[in-house]
């Protein structure tokens, strides 16, 4: 029988149909929590600009003229669009992306092993997923913005 | 188990257990892996990456194969999270329905969209 690594510490106020204007304000949030919530903020968000991701490969890959076209939008723009907001829309996809990435590589550690099942790991390693995705994301996005 | 039938039937629910759970999990593998082999062959690529190293990439063969099993992987993975987004938040079952609908309209529509483009390289 498995059982938790660390058992609670201390019986905690139970918090039951939460109101998402008096009680979200001051519920704190573990760093595991954050993580689990932007998962899914990060999944959804992928999913509704889907359209926008496939979009990209198609121009980027169909012809050397599209490929241009590509370039171009994220450079100077495209119709209504200037080229700073696909950039922008670009790197709030490459966050999403590497969020949801490390996320699911810290929920598979925690899948085949017992001792990744515990309080302090569980810390640990959700900081390390909002550190590592937020400093890649960083950095990725001064190479886009042509900072380097 | 509660009444099922009749009046009280469930029209949209979870699939307790193993399966989603496990599926999930493949799926996820299959795209992380797809993303090392794709990162690598960017990073690996001798000097700019223009047009042709960048459609080059997808015009192999194995490459197109594993591209192809990663969308779909995408389509499944994306249809059991998104409805477990649906199933937290939205309780009308018919709201529910309709929004699990779109889902998969949006999903093949972008699948398909996706399988027309790596087959045009």
């Amino acid at each position: 029988m498995t059982q938790l690594a660390s058992p609670p510490r201390t019986a905690r106020r139970e918090f039951r149909n939460i109101n998402a204007f008096t009680d979200l304000t001051t519920y704190r949030l573990p760093p595991a929590g954050i993580v689990s919530i932007l998962h899914r903020i990060s999944g959804f968000l992928m999913f509704a600009l889907l359209p926008f991701i496939i979009w990209m490969f198609d121009t980027s890959i169909s012809s050397e003229i599209s490929f241009s076209k590509f370039k171009a939008a994220f450079n100077s723009g495209l119709g209504f669009f200037p080229g700073w907001f696909f950039k922008l829309v670009a790197l709030a996809l490459i966050w999403a992306y590497l969020h949801h990435f490390i996320a699911g590589l810290r929920h598979l550690w925690m899948d085949v092993s017992h001792a990744a099942v515990s309080r302090e790991f569980g810390h640990t390693s959700a900081i390390v997923t909002l550190a590592l995705s937020i400093l890649l994301t960083l950095a990725l996005g001064a190479k886009l913005f042509g900072f380097y | 188990m509660a009444v099922n039938y009749g009046s009280r039937r469930t029209v949209v629910g979870a699939h307790y257990g193993l399966r989603d759970w496990l599926s999930q999990r493949i799926t996820g593998g299959l795209m992380a892996l797809f993303t090392l082999v794709l990162l690598a062959q960017v990073l690996f690529a001798r000097g700019d990456i223009g047009y042709d190293k960048w459609a080059g990439i997808f015009s192999s063969q194995w490459m197109k194969v594993l591209t192809f099993s990663v969308i779909a992987s995408l389509l499944y993975h994306v249809w059991v999270g998104m409805r477990d987004i649906w199933m937290d938040y939205v309780q009308p079952v018919g709201i529910r329905l309709a929004l699990q609908i779109f889902t998969i309209v949006w999903l093949v529509g972008c699948a398909g969209w996706a399988i027309q483009v790596l087959w045009r390289v």
